[in-house]
């Protein structure tokens, strides 16, 4: 299915106040990948991310998601199709409960009621977070408010998951049960992240990026192997790739 | 002065109470708040040196209570709490109104004496009543009751998104207050000056977070209109509910109970 | 300065509600009308933030004691005066409803008071003005600082007037005035200096808010006009009706009236300090003259409150002991009953 490719070509954005946050980036990525985007704060990831579904306009460059090309007429197909889950749930998050919140695509895509009732209930399966229902957002815990951040976007359906920082400011089981979510959904799916374990659990490729240009694009391990590549983007290998402090192996 | 965390921790307890299951939580919330809003408007209806005939509605509150099984004195305390406001304003009664209305035995008790407390008792009835309707109901929903109500979407809708925003924003304010007070020996720092850029700041933060809810409302196909589940049922007991309250108000509001009550009991009548 | 339930009557109450709900539709249907969805959240999380910053205190210099922003005018800045009068009012709503400021009558009081003159007189008559069309530091300082005290003297003056209308305090008219205006001279400076440090803090830091704030909208006359005139009509309609029902009722308008002013002990010394009362004094005289001992006609109707006061002050102590027991015992059967209904519900 050509649904699911996301093709980013010569993108440049200048912010009104001048910064220019990207400088002439493509890639071209595929049906079913799992891709991490990397790089340090103010990299450009988050305005990257922004891209995809339209919310920035690039300022010269293409975008193309799956069969359309990036364009006003193109939009409401494009963020059907492109399921963004913010750094913040608490953006995310504006309902006055989990159930409102996952139904709120649903409902304004226009279904019917108990068509949107159903794909809540899936949604919110699917994360496990079933029992939430009818809580209000402001009584969850980071965890749960992550999980139900993506369920707001699952209930969508989209074919393309675009999440920023997901595991940013989870305690260690929470985003442990977060990846282990991730790493079930057969979506194509595109991660910014500073947690490079979580990175080399999940991506097989990996984009790194460096005051706005894409400064290495391949399999994640071959990536990461390179210190002198990590160190010249202000990045460090992931723990699990380094070695053991106590036996130095 | 009231602290921040302590306000947050008050408005997390009062939303929990509305998560209750009772009979009288799960009513229509249109019918609760018509019953209060008929309460409130036979409580303040009475006349200024009114004191006895207000007590009987203090039946309501107490049932509601009751049957929606609230902490009878966390309610009172939040009452409570409201009286000493109540008082400043009233305090002023005794000293302008000074004519003798009832003599007790040895004790004259003037008339602004006893608006004054009335104003007391009507206080903590009305505050009673709101925070009740509060805790039975919750706020979202009453928000919607209020919506079918006939009150315009958009201002409905700004409530929702405010209630939501609440439990972030007192929060980001508790801690940058908490900065300033770390950082600020004695009163310096706490002054005009650092207050307007600490707003400032707050200020800017909750602009940037408006822009990313937006987009975030825009990512699932916001364009403007707000759908909301349609599921009131405003049935039989709604309605039993509305015209029993409502019809008890009003004749007690007509029929002075506790004089009555005590004609019967001590035998003492006119 | 939040007018509370315990001082209104349901006239006044009632009036100042209709007056509020017809502002609040007004400004729904307008802001609905500008086709900004990006103010929805914008406006919601704005009313958080006023929310928020009005528990954040600062110390007033040389005086010791702390205050904390009222944020009317800094809204009407940032958002205009439809959307921020709905984030005002929205803002006392919840606040009403959960630390019950001032309280459920009073809401419409309020939301007039602290919603309306700061959006709809401060800002669009005096900011708008004085700030002209291309605003330097300077104006825009003196600007604020001077929309913020208009503000904050139209808001208690509306609370002096709802009070004195409503006659439940005993407070008389100038006593009240004199105590509320000043000190809100004193809040009012207060409230602009903090307005300007947080408007040209945000002017620095994002210019673009400011200006997009300061562009758009340009605020026409006439439909503001139709605001005031509707409010006009609503009010008269609405006080018209409710006291036509409470002057048969001797607690009502007129009777309230006739007390605070026809007091002639307060009369002589006030008029010799505020001549500007004189004109209500003279007014007063037309009323009858109503007492205490002698209070209007009506005693036929049961329950009503005068005839009851009246009883109350001659009746003997035997039928006050009654009215006492009674109540007592009202009381305890209230609580009982709901003491039982908790418990039954327990067990279930
Ligand atoms: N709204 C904005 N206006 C101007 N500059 C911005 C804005 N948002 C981000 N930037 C700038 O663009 C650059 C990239 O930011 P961002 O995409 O958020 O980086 P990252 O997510 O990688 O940390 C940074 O230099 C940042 O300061
Ligand atoms: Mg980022």
């Amino acid at each position: 299915m050509s649904h699911h490719i996301v093709e980013v070509k010569n993108l440049r954005h200048v912010y009104p106040d001048g910064t220019p946050a990207l400088r002439d980036i493509s890639f071209r990525i595929t049906h079913g990948e799992s891709v991490a985007i990397i790089g340090a704060n103010g990299a450009g990831k988050s305005t990257l991310l922004l891209h995809l579904n339209g919310y920035l306009a690039p300022t010269s460059g293409e975008i193309r998601i799956g069969d359309f090309p990036m364009s006003k007429a193109t939009l409401p197909d494009i963020r059907r199709t492109v399921g963004m889950v913010f750094q913040d749930p608490d953006d995310q998050l504006f309902m006055p409960t989990v159930y409102d919140d996952v139904a709120f695509g649903p409902m304004n895509l226009g279904m019917p009621g108990p068509d949107v009732e159903a794909r809540v209930r899936d949604a919110l399966q699917r994360v496990g977070a079933g029992h939430l229902q009818e809580k209000a957002p402001y009584h969850l815990s980071g965890g749960e408010k992550k999980r139900v951040a993506i369920a707001t976007v699952l209930s969508m359906s989209p074919d393309i998951l675009v999440m920023d920082e997901p595991t940013n400011g989870l305690d260690p089981f929470a985003r442990r049960q977060l990846m282990g979510l991730l790493k079930d959904f057969h979506h194509t799916k595109i991660f910014t992240s500073h947690d490079l374990d979580m990175v080399l659990e999940l991506c097989e490729r990996t984009i790194i990026l460096n005051e706005g240009a894409v400064k290495a694009d391949g399999p994640t391990r071959e990536i990461f192997r390179d210190e002198a590549l990590l160190a010249g983007c202000r990045l460090e290998k992931p723990l699990s790739m380094q070695g053991c402090p106590v036996c130095g192996k | 002065m009231l602290s921040i965390d302590g306000v947050l921790l008050d408005f997390k307890r009062l939303d929990s109470l509305a998560t209750g299951d009772s009979a009288i939580h799960r009513l229509d919330p249109r019918a609760k708040v018509l019953v209060t809003l008929v309460f409130i408007v036979t409580v303040v209806s009475f006349g200024r040196y009114e004191l006895t005939a207000m007590v009987p509605f203090f039946i309501f509150p107490a049932v509601i209570i009751g049957l929606g099984n609230l902490p009878a004195g966390y309610i009172a305390r939040k009452v409570a709490l409201l009286c000493p406001f109540a008082l400043i304003v009233a305090i002023f009664n005794p000293v302008f109104d000074r004519e003798v209305l009832v003599q007790l035995g040895p004790l004259a008790v003037t008339g602004g004496w006893i608006s004054c407390a009335s104003i007391v008792v009507r206080a903590a009835l009305t505050v009673g009543a709101a925070i009740i309707l509060l805790a039975v109901t919750g706020f979202p929903a009453i928000c919607r009751a209020l919506e079918r109500l006939g009150m315009p979407q958009a201002f409905a809708v700004q409530l929702l998104f405010l209630y939501r925003y609440i439990f972030v924003l007192t929060e980001e304010g508790g801690r940058v207050s908490r900065a300033r007070a770390l950082r600020s020996y004695g009163n310096r720092g706490l002054g005009m000056k650092a207050y307007g850029s600490l707003l400032g700041n707050l200020l800017l933060r909750t602009w940037l977070r408006a822009e990313r809810i937006h987009m975030a409302m825009l990512a699932r196909g916001f364009t403007g209109e707000f759908h909301t589940r349609r599921e009131f049922r405003f049935g039989g007991r709604e309605l039993v509910y509305f015209l029993g309250w409502s019809a008890l108000f009003i004749t007690l509001r007509l029929q002075n109970a506790p004089r009555l009550l005590g004609a019967l009991v001590t035998g003492i009548s006119r | 300065m939040h007018m509370a339930d315990a001082l209104l009557s349901p006239a006044v109450g009632g009036t100042m509600w209709a007056a509020s709900a017809g502002t609040i539709a007004y400004c729904s249907a307008k802001v609905r009308s500008e086709l900004d969805d990006r103010k929805v959240p914008l406006m919601g999380v704005l009313g958080a933030f006023l929310f928020a910053a009005q528990m954040i205190n600062f110390t007033i210099p040389a005086t010791g004691s702390s205050g904390h922003l009222g944020g009317g005018l800094l809204l009407a800045i940032l958002l205009g005066p439809h959307a921020a009068f709905l984030t005002i009012a929205s803002v006392l709503v919840v606040q009403a409803l959960f630390f019950a400021d001032g309280g459920l009558l009073a809401l419409g009081c309020n939301i007039f008071n602290m919603g309306f003159f700061p959006a709809f007189v401060a800002y669009p008559f005096v900011y708008k003005k004085l700030l002209g069309n291309n605003p330097s530091r300077m104006r825009l300082t003196t600007a604020t600082l001077i929309a913020a005290v208009v503000g904050l003297q139209l808001g208690p003056f509306g609370v002096v007037l709802e009070t004195f209308f409503s006659g439940i305090s005993a407070l008389p008219f100038a006593t009240f005035a004199i105590l509320m205006q000043p000190i809100h001279l004193a809040i009012g400076i207060v409230e602009g200096v903090v307005t300007v440090a947080v408007v040209s803090f945000v002017y620095k830091a994002r210019p673009e808010i400011l200006q997009g704030a300061l562009a758009a909208r340009p605020i026409d006359n006439h439909p503001l006009r139709n605001v005031l005139l509707a409010f006009l009509a609503v009010a008269i309609l609405t006080g018209g009706g409710i006291s036509l029902f409470a002057s048969k009722n001797p607690d009502g308008l007129e009777w309230a009236i006739a007390k605070v002013t026809g007091n002639e002990e307060l009369a002589g010394p006030r008029q010799g300090v505020h001549g500007a009362l004189a004109a209500i004094q003279e007014k007063s005289a037309f009323l009858p003259d109503y007492s205490f001992k002698k209070p209007a006609e009506p005693k036929d109707r049961v329950g009503d409150p005068a005839p009851e006061k009246k009883n109350e002050a001659e009746d003997d102590l035997g039928t006050s002991m009654a009215g006492i027991v009674g109540t007592l015992l009202t009381l305890a059967l209230a609580f009982i009953s709901g003491f039982i209904l908790k418990k039954r519900n327990k067990a279930v």
